[in-house]
């Protein structure tokens, strides 16, 4: 359970305890127990690191293999940059909407006077929601929300029409509800071991000092968490930047990156596929950028959890 | 959960809590509600015929055999590579442990459809035996994909167990290196092993980008080209579809709880 571990995502971190000191081996062994990894890293290196390079240096190429800025500066020009603008804002929209309403409900769940089957119920779930996604994701939005959807109609019957007040599920918007549904689990997921890190003692504390609710949060709590919840919105940046399949079961005509990318391997625009190697490489580039932000955001917030 | 318990509750919390539920509820409803209408006009409310249509589908079959087969080749393959790897690190070479995390860690970072960019580019002109089926190129890129499940899983089995007790226990009583890995390691880490299994399950059962773009005809297609040519017995197949991820997850919180602890777990099908 993720309650108890609270070993959500990463570490890399030492082992526990010392290893025993291996008694056996010399200088020329070790040389030998290196090979045994081979397998491994030979993996890794041909279907792993080869295709990322051959994307970061297909993304410079042309059609005849010659090096060209050509397809990187096409990036900057429609219906390249349009896509990336809009793929960044359906991340950045459903990253933060995601890790507000997602922290607001794990502490909901997690606070003092909630039984603890509805936490330990809430992270259940999330842990198989978070893997929901894709074309049936897409399906069970186009049940609730599409033309014939149960809400549609349940709407239309109560005498108000959704597609009349200007919604539209296979649209900008739509995308962006249905990635809610592994938005918010995964915020949940994440973000529940920080609330456990908010000490009753400090609430206690400031109650004693005569702290007002909103004075706790503003100066204690939202302070103390805030590493967290950005390294977490950063995550859920990734994680809707990178998606595909939810997008394309809903709008293929949406202005994405990913679907860009697809487009070019499954119609029939093959002229130039340096192009869709270049769209790849800048997708590359928008998540390094945001990597880069959550490590230093991350060893922030790794200082109050002691 | 008894009654006085939930009178304690912050109202706020309610409120919440409720919001989240009808969210996360009114999805999965109008979808078991959608496997349940018809295609003619004032058919009468409930059916079973969609679920019919899936069962005597042909393509039903052929594709979600071929996804389950590839999940079963992905989970052999990507073990085959793990186990020895992190044995061998655990017991020889505990320097090489961070470098392994972060070969493992990379996939996290490259997302599929990246990934299958560079792997068409790279591979193509290769064997047809390899570039032109499923059991090949497909499954060559999910073991990619459940690289850093298969690892951290793994990992914490290993961590759990005294991999040099263990091990000079069994070479003092004579046994060969491999029967060191089946008869006494892999029984020790059957856990963590079957939980790194069924998250693969559910990667390889519902990938949708890689087989999309390398054009190959997986269940996550056969679902796609459904639910743009007939709308009901989409329904059916959408719920299947989730079943099979309720499932696979669900087992692997079973497995995970058994041991005691175990961390979330998040994968990327979408």
């Amino acid at each position: 359970m993720a309650d108890q571990g609270g070993r959500v995502g990463i570490s890399t971190e030492a082992l526990p305890k010392p290893l025993r000191p291996d008694h056996g081996s010399g200088r020329r062994r070790l040389s030998f127990a290196w090979v045994a990894t081979l397998p491994f890293f030979a993996y890794t290196i041909a279907f792993l690191f080869l295709p990322a390079g051959a994307v970061l240096l297909g993304a410079f190429q042309d059609k005849h293999d010659n090096a060209t800025l050509a397809n990187v500066r096409l990036l900057f020009h429609n219906p390249y940059l349009d896509a990336y603008k809009t793929s960044i804002e359906v991340s950045l929209v459903t990253a933060l909407l995601g890790g507000i309403l997602g922290f607001m409900v794990a502490y909901a769940a997690i606070r003092e006077g909630t039984p603890r089957v509805v936490r330990s119920m809430l992270t259940t779930f999330s842990g198989v929601a978070a893997n929901f996604g894709g074309i049936p994701l897409a399906f069970a939005w186009i049940a609730t929300l599409g033309p014939l959807g149960i809400v549609t109609v349940w709407l239309r019957n109560a005498g108000y029409n959704l597609t009349q007040h200007g919604f539209q599920l296979f649209s900008k918007t739509g995308v962006e509800i249905a990635y809610m549904y592994f938005q918010l689990p995964l915020m949940i997921l994440v973000i529940a071991p920080a609330i456990d890190g908010l000490k009753r003692e400090w609430r206690e504390a400031a109650a004693n000092l005569g702290a007002k609710q909103w004075q706790f949060w503003r100066y204690v709590g939202i302070p103390v968490l805030m590493p967290s919840l950005l390294g977490a919105i950063i995550l859920l940046f990734g994680n809707a930047f990178a998606a595909y399949a939810t997008a394309y079961g809903l709008d293929q005509g949406l202005n994405l990156v990913p679907i860009q990318i697809g487009d070019y391997y499954t119609g029939n625009v093959l002229d130039n596929p340096h192009l869709a190697q270049a769209l790849a490489f800048g997708m590359f580039v928008v998540l390094a950028v945001m990597m880069l932000l959550y490590v230093p955001l991350q060893r922030r917030a790794a200082r109050w959890a002691k | 959960m008894s009654l006085r318990a939930l009178r304690r509750m912050a109202p706020s919390a309610y409120i919440w809590l409720a919001l989240a539920a009808v969210y996360f509820v009114v999805p999965l409803f109008a979808t078991f509600e959608f496997s349940l209408k018809e295609n003619k006009a004032g058919a009468p409310c409930c059916t079973l015929h969609n679920y019919g249509w899936v069962l005597h589908n042909g393509d039903f079959w052929h594709t979600i055999k071929i996804s389950f087969l590839l999940a079963i080749e992905t989970i052999v393959i990507s073990l085959a590579l793990f186990v020895p790897t992190i044995y061998w690190v655990h017991l020889k070479l505990p320097r090489l442990r961070p470098v392994i995390a972060f070969f493992a860690l990379v996939p996290f970072v490259v997302p599929p459809i990246v990934m299958v960019v560079g792997l068409l580019r790279t591979f193509r002109g290769t064997p047809n035996w390899f570039y032109g089926t499923p059991w090949g190129f497909l499954a060559a890129a999910y073991v990619i994909l459940a690289f850093p499940y298969m690892y951290f899983s793994l990992d914490a089995g290993f961590r759990s167990i005294d991999v040099h007790t263990l091990t000079e226990a069994s070479q003092s009583l004579g046994a060969k290196w491999t029967t060191t890995l089946f008869k006494v390691i892999l029984p020790n880490i059957r856990t963590a092993a079957l939980a790194a299994s069924f998250l693969t399950l559910a990667i390889v059962m519902g990938e949708f980008t890689i087989a999309n773009l390398a054009a190959f005809h997986t269940f996550p297609i056969f679902l796609q080209y459904v639910n743009e040519s007939q709308g009901f017995p989409a329904g059916a197949l959408t719920l299947l579809s989730f079943l099979i991820t309720w499932a696979a997850m669900l087992s692997l919180l079973l497995v995970g709880r058994k041991r005691g602890g175990r961390g979330a777990v998040i994968t990327g099908a979408r």
